[in-house]
């Protein structure tokens, strides 16, 4: 009988993991419907990235108020997890406070102290968060794409990191009191910066009432973290775990470097070899299907552009600097990279259920992102510049118009033009080659 | 370029002059200031004339890589015919797509930015700048996107402004974070998407926060956008817009 709780967490603690394992390789696997990326280039440079970037927040803290908020919230989630560790070995063993009885007091006592400081830390910023969502309601949390689930969306995860750290702190405090009252199983040990004002609280309630709040907080803390740890999957929330690997898929060229088409240098070239012979009969043994050139589903883009729409977190900076946005234009970054992954998990869906990918009609151009978005880009890349972990939403823009363009032939009539004259007389408006040094004779 | 390839020689730098710097009225004028700059220096410079085309920009951006590569692979051909190594552009486009998208196509060039150019002149003690007109003056710089955030070049043009002793003024959005001015991703050859307000307007507006009498740029499509911004917001009167090159070459009354 007393193995039951111990019987039940580590039933718990698979169900959680097994479950959310479950579901991670899902996006393994519909990241990997994308086209392969070679990023084995610019190693130091990538590992750098990762660790300026997305360990060290460094374009978090762009805008200082949210940056320190979530540096808050962000070392408070690391280093908190050292205290699940001690939980997870309580739980399987039936312990108490493991580490107290294997590392120095002190040590443990520190420790513990600095998870209370920053569990209250992270309390004040998730607080401050859902204040700047909810009453400061600032713009770019209010955009068209924002409404009904992204909108709960970012209110749950805040609720849980809430609740999360009430929790972490109650079972803290009914700690305390048991402690001092020198209930056997519960060792001194630890030392409570923030709880300690709970404890008056907790004034003249009996032992049994005391154990009571202590385990059921113990429980629905850890509980809680399973929970939140399998809501990930379900939510825009994955970005603490993806941001690492995006920042490191990141770019590392500048920014202004987009990709050349290798199947169109191929025909470029053969186009201006004179050996070339026009007459030549396709390759006979050649399988292959002609390349597609862009992007108007999900398949086409790269499995870095599919990462970069699991990581993304929609926190509406690239939105928010965007020019075309800025002055009342459809597109919007952000709106980018949720429809891309709304559509990915669209077509892992269809993947589920059919086994393969079933054509459904449907595609990410038009039936999600409209041509209309795509032709509002400047290609300035501010919205690459402000995405603090390294998504690059212009980059599905530009797929996408490629597709457009080269498969539809669909540019608007202007476009059409400045590239008839391109190619007529190599500049984008009707003037004559022959004409290009007039310059030097005018005042 | 023709001209020297006809005696055997190789300029120090080929100018790359652009579309705009070729056939648009103000972007022919900033094209005319470097070349007095160039000159002034001493600079042993030629240009492709009528053999240069489009740099392909536009093309790619608007999505039609096919065109892109055409142009990209003929004037590589051109480039690579005369032996070129060292270009210089008034143009961020030309700048950024020369330097960052031919070499894998077969054009490996070292690419200037004008204003990096006549930094690294003035470095060298072959070009003087003196503040002259513009000394005091409220100046702000708007940063083009390709220049700028594209290629991380900040300073050059700063530096310029440094030495023609103005007082830079920087709009709220400058740098890593400046606004775009609406021309780029070949947005310049077509009409804008409907909104509620053009980008260069909005721009030009950020610009009039700082109260500066000049909005200095080094790009001739920035150029265009900022002048028409300017003339919306009918305010032609007491706000300028230049290219750094022009500056410098009427501080010296060139």
């Amino acid at each position: 009988m007393q193995y039951i709780p111990n019987i039940l967490f580590i039933i718990a603690l698979a169900a959680g993991i097994g479950y959310f394992t479950f579901n991670i390789r899902k996006i393994i696997r519909n990241i990997k419907l994308g086209q392969k990326v070679d990023a084995s280039d610019h190693k130091s440079q990538r590992w750098s990235n990762v660790f300026r970037i997305a360990l060290g927040q460094s374009k978090m803290v762009v805008r200082p108020i949210p940056g320190l908020l979530h540096i808050f919230v962000y070392v408070g989630f690391v280093i908190i997890n050292i205290e699940v560790l001690e939980i997870i070995i309580d739980g399987i063993f039936g312990t108490h406070r493991v580490l107290s009885t294997v590392l120095p007091t002190g040590l443990y006592n520190f420790l513990i102290a600095s998870f209370e400081i920053l569990a209250f830390l992270v309390l004040v910023g998730v607080i401050l968060f859902w204040t700047r969502r909810n009453i400061q309601k600032l713009k770019r949390f209010w955009a068209r794409e924002m409404k009904g689930w992204p909108k709960n969306d970012g209110n749950i995860i805040l609720y849980f990191e809430m609740v999360l750290m009430i929790l972490f702190l109650t079972m803290n405090a009914a700690d305390q009191s048991l402690q001092s009252l020198g209930v056997a199983h519960y060792v001194e040990a630890g030392s409570f910066p923030i709880s300690q004002f709970i404890v008056p609280f907790f004034d003249g309630l009996s032992e049994g009432t005391l154990m009571v709040i202590e385990r059921s907080a113990w429980w629905l803390h850890i509980l809680g973290i399973l929970a939140f740890l399998n809501y990930l999957y379900f939510s825009k929330h994955l970005h603490i775990l993806l941001a690492f690997p995006n920042v490191y898929f990141g770019r590392v060229v500048p920014q202004g470097k987009f990709k050349n088409l290798a199947s169109v240098t191929a025909e470029v070239k053969m186009m201006m070899d004179p050996d070339a012979d026009p007459f030549a009969a396709p390759d006979e043994d050649a399988t292959e299907a002609p390349a597609k050139f862009g992007a108007s589903d999900v398949m086409d883009l790269s499995t870095t552009q599919l990462l970069g729409a699991y990581t993304c977190t929609e926190c509406g900076r690239c939105t928010s600097v965007c020019p075309a946005n800025m002055t009342g234009k459809l597109l919007s970054p952000r709106k980018i990279m949720m429809d891309t992954r709304d559509r990915l998990e669209e077509v892992g869906r269809n993947i589920d259920k059919n086994g393969e990918f079933k054509p459904d009609d449907k595609q990410l151009l038009n039936d999600y992102i409209l041509p209309e978005e795509l032709w509002a880009c400047t290609t300035c890349n501010a919205c690459v510049e402000a995405c603090p972990v390294s998504i690059e939403p212009m980059s599905i823009i530009m797929d996408m118009r490629q597709y457009l363009v080269m498969e539809q032939s669909a540019a608007p009539q202007e476009l059409n033009t400045a590239m008839t004259n391109i190619e007529n007389n190599g500049a984008p408006w009707p003037y004559n080659q022959q004409d290009r040094l007039n310059w030097m004779d005018e005042n | 370029m023709a001209e020297y390839a006809a005696q055997g020689k190789l300029p120090e730098v080929l100018f790359f002059v652009g579309c705009a710097g070729s056939f648009d009225d103000r972007a022919k004028k900033i094209t005319k200031a470097f070349v007095k700059l160039l000159n002034k220096a001493n600079i042993d410079f030629a240009v492709l004339g009528t053999e240069e085309s489009c740099n392909g920009d536009p093309a790619k951006r608007a999505g039609n890589e096919f065109l892109f590569q055409m142009q990209a692979m003929t004037n590589i051909e051109v480039l690579n015919g005369y032996g070129i190594k060292k270009i210089v552009t008034t143009c961020p486009h030309c700048f950024n797509t020369i330097g960052n998208e031919y070499p894998e196509l077969g054009g490996k060039y070292e690419v200037m930015h004008h204003t990096q150019f006549l930094k690294s002149l003035l470095k060298e003690g072959r070009l003087k700048v003196e503040g002259g007109k513009f000394k005091g003056k409220k100046i702000t710089f708007h940063d083009p996107c390709y220049l700028g955030r594209a290629n991380g070049e900040y300073e050059a043009p700063r530096n310029l402004l440094e030495k023609l002793e103005v007082e830079l003024v920087e709009m709220k959005r400058n740098k890593s974070n400046g606004m775009c001015c609406g021309a780029g991703g070949a947005q310049m050859f077509k009409d804008a998407e409907p909104g509620d307000k053009e980008i260069n307007v909005a721009r030009t507006e950020q610009a009039q926060e700082t109260s500066a009498e000049i909005i200095a740029t080094g790009c001739p499509f920035c150029m265009v956008m900022m002048t028409d911004g300017v003339k919306a917001k009918n305010a032609e009167e007491n706000l300028q817009v230049m290219d750094i090159a022009e500056m410098i070459a009427s501080a010296d009354d060139l």
